[in-house]
């Protein structure tokens, strides 16, 4: 049992107290004349992590992201990285690689001028530059292409070399700044398995800026959730979506359905709550965050775990509502229900296609039954 | 395969609108460069005559049968036998090149100091850069001289200042000849730089550091190669106008600055001998073209190089 939650603690290091964060970022503050950018962020990562910023465009991921790199200088705050202070240190001396969104290669260089351009400031032996460069062009697959000049590759290929450009300076952290965004979806999907496997292969601690929840779920080790230049949830992928902490959280990351009630009772493990919009019955709901009798609370449902059926639940432990099937999302593998309630409020609930459409059992307008367990809901506050 | 060979292909003669909306340019350059030009050929292969115009013709029906045509070649010989001439392209070169040099010298750090500053002040460093245009051109030749002169401002600052005891001879050289030259052509300089400094993707820049470059360096492996192309297009448009530069040496030189374009003056004006200054037109053209045609070329098959390889 010891030996693993050790081997735990080396898998998810932000469990174990003693482990040292590898990057550091103390009370950081970006204040554009006012405007403020990031707003006393502090956060921690571990060393081999690959940690996602997530969040909409303007909510400063971009600009934390810059002041790691050094081309934005904290208004206050500190960066540590392994240990050592980053403040005052130029982008040009600090253990820090930046892959861009544009790339940013070097339309003047080839391929193999390119990936060698960080290693020839370092004056290194040409040999050694030459196997350097050699061996990380194979490890991203683009050997064959050393010659090329950026225009003559594809968004995919220019991609590789500009991860292979950042590598090749074995640096201690990498930063990704909205890497995949340029490709299509399917090279995009494709991508996101190789990078992970590239920095499992390599070893080094990635953060990674994305706007899409569905990348930094499949991608991230851990994922920042940051919202008007604050980051308001950290966590991996499953805490983030199974525990959101808060509505923003919650509904940021995947769809649920959100209802608002009354703390009516509290028990150990879960509280009664009362919502107006779902017909005023009790809800049981498993409760993490303490919320007082009387209070005003939220409860959250994904819509995968909402049992839509024609006939009530026998179990007396689930929650369960009634409704009419007003609209059926068909996305082939799954359909989402849209069930409209007496009151009026719609419930959403997405079940797998188990059958072909002709022999859906549920159609429109039928009458259904809507319930889930209480520990599959959401007591949000806040 | 004959028949073949002989059909026309009936769409080139359908006339479109974009074909007229090409063609416009094509026939003004017909119409106003390439005419003239032959027409200047032409003249720099005749006599001169005491007629007018005063040149001979060089094609002329000695029978009903027999048409001659005479190239008089002794224009051309004459430029490169008389050292006068010789020294005199040697001088408008040496002068061109000079003044391409120091406007790109002065014009490079302006260009690149426009594009480093914010947006607005951007915009009014620009209107700066352009400005004097808006005055006459041989207003801004004479201010020159009211600096330069013997009597000129600087002259007298600097006696009155004791710094000197007698006046410099700042005007009739080169150097007064090259002043007057990049005060005129620095836009056309800073403008193509510019263009092409303000093209530069931020990123690339941030990229070169972050990969450990420090910023004077970032300067020369990243900034300057890819602003090549606006600084060749700056030399190309000094270099040209200032060849062939007339007002200049006239105002700002001495009779000792023999440049093309004086000379020209002097053998179309003063001599009338008007296929000697023609012919001294056609070398200058041909040895300004040369070097253009041979740069453009390379870049050519370099893009298609390029392209070949895709």
């Amino acid at each position: 049992m010891a030996a693993k939650s050790r081997h735990l603690n080396k898998i998810e290091p932000w469990h174990d107290p003693e482990e040292r964060p590898y990057v550091y970022i103390e009370n950081l503050t970006k204040d554009y004349d006012g405007s403020i950018a990031v707003d006393e962020v502090t956060l921690s990562v571990y060393r081999g992590e690959l940690f996602s910023l997530l969040g909409r465009s303007g909510c400063g991921k971009s600009t934390l992201l810059r002041m790691l790199a050094g081309f934005e200088i904290p208004s206050s705050g500190r960066i540590y990285i392994d240990g050592i202070d980053m403040s005052g240190i130029p982008p040009h001396r600090r253990p820090v690689s930046m892959v861009f969104q544009s790339y940013a290669l070097f339309p003047h260089m080839n391929v193999e001028q390119n990936v060698a351009f960080g290693l020839k400031q370092e004056k290194l032996p040409k040999s050694q530059i030459n196997e350097r460069v050699n061996d990380v062009l194979e490890l991203v697959q683009m050997l064959d292409f050393k010659k090329r000049k950026p225009h003559q590759l594809s968004g995919g290929q220019r991609q590789r070399i500009a991860l292979a450009r950042s590598l090749v300076k074995r640096p201690k952290l990498l930063l990704l700044d909205e890497p995949l965004a340029a490709l299509d979806k399917k090279l995009r999907e494709k991508t996101q398995l190789e990078l992970v496997n590239i920095q499992e292969e390599v070893g080094i601690t990635f953060i990674m800026v994305s706007h899409d929840q569905e990348e930094a779920m499949t991608m991230a080790s851990r994922i920042g959730i940051m919202a008007d230049g604050r980051i308001i949830q950290v966590g991996t992928p499953t805490e983030i979506y199974e525990y959101p902490n808060s509505k923003y959280v919650s509904n940021f990351v995947g769809t649920i359905n959100m209802f608002e009630g009354v703390v009516m009772e509290e028990e150990e493990n879960y509280a009664v709550v009362r919502s107006s919009v779902l017909d005023e019955i009790n809800i049981m709901v498993e409760h993490s965050t303490s919320a007082a009798i009387g209070a005003h609370v939220s409860i959250a449902i994904r819509p995968e775990k909402v049992v839509i059926s024609k006939r009530p639940p026998k179990d007396r432990n689930y929650n369960c509502v009634k409704g009419i099937v007003q609209d059926i999302v068909y996305l082939g593998d799954v359909s989402i229900y849209h069930v409209e309630l007496a009151n009026g409020r719609i419930v959403y609930s997405t079940a797998t296609n188990l059958f072909r459409i002709a022999e859906r059992p549920i159609q429109w307008d039928d009458e259904v039954y809507l319930y889930w367990l209480p520990e599959n809901s959401i007591l949000l506050t806040a | 395969m004959l028949p073949k060979k002989i059909k026309i292909d009936v769409r080139k003669f359908h006339f479109k609108g974009s074909s007229i909306v090409v063609g416009i340019p094509y026939l003004w350059l017909l119409v106003f460069f390439l005419c003239p030009c032959l027409i200047l050929l032409k003249i720099s292969f005749a006599n001169s005559a005491l007629q007018v115009p005063p040149y001979s013709a060089i094609f002329k029906w000695l029978d009903d049968n027999i048409a001659q045509l005479t190239f008089n070649v002794a224009n051309y010989r004459l430029l490169f036998t008389d050292e006068l001439y010789v020294r005199t392209f040697l001088t408008s070169t040496v002068i061109a090149a000079g003044s391409a040099l120091a406007c790109l010298l002065i014009g490079y750090p302006m260009a690149y100091a426009i594009v480093r500053s914010g947006r607005k002040t951007r915009m009014i460093m620009l209107m700066l850069v352009v400005l004097p245009f808006w005055t006459s051109f041989l207003m801004r030749v004479y201010a020159w001289v009211m600096l330069l002169a013997p009597t000129g401002v600087i002259n007298n600052i600097l006696l009155y200042l004791g710094v000197i005891d007698h006046p410099l001879k700042l005007m009739g050289n080169y150097c007064a000849v090259i002043i007057g030259i990049v005060y005129t052509y620095l836009p056309f300089m800073v403008l193509p730089v510019y263009s092409s400094l303000e093209k530069i993707d931020k990123s690339i820049i941030e990229a070169a550091q972050d990969l450990g470059c420090a910023p004077t360096k970032v300067f020369f492996s990243v900034v300057a190669p890819l602003s090549m192309r606006g600084v060749a297009t700056g030399i190309f448009l000094v270099f040209m106008p200032a060849i062939g530069e007339y007002v200049m040496p006239e105002i700002l030189g001495d009779p000792s600055t023999v440049t093309i374009g004086r000379i020209v003056w002097n053998e179309f004006f003063t001599n009338l001998s008007w296929p000697v200054a023609s012919a001294l037109s056609v070398i200058m053209i041909i040895f300004v073209a040369i070097p253009v045609t041979l740069w453009h070329s390379g870049r050519q098959s370099r893009l298609n190089k390029r392209a070949g390889q895709v």
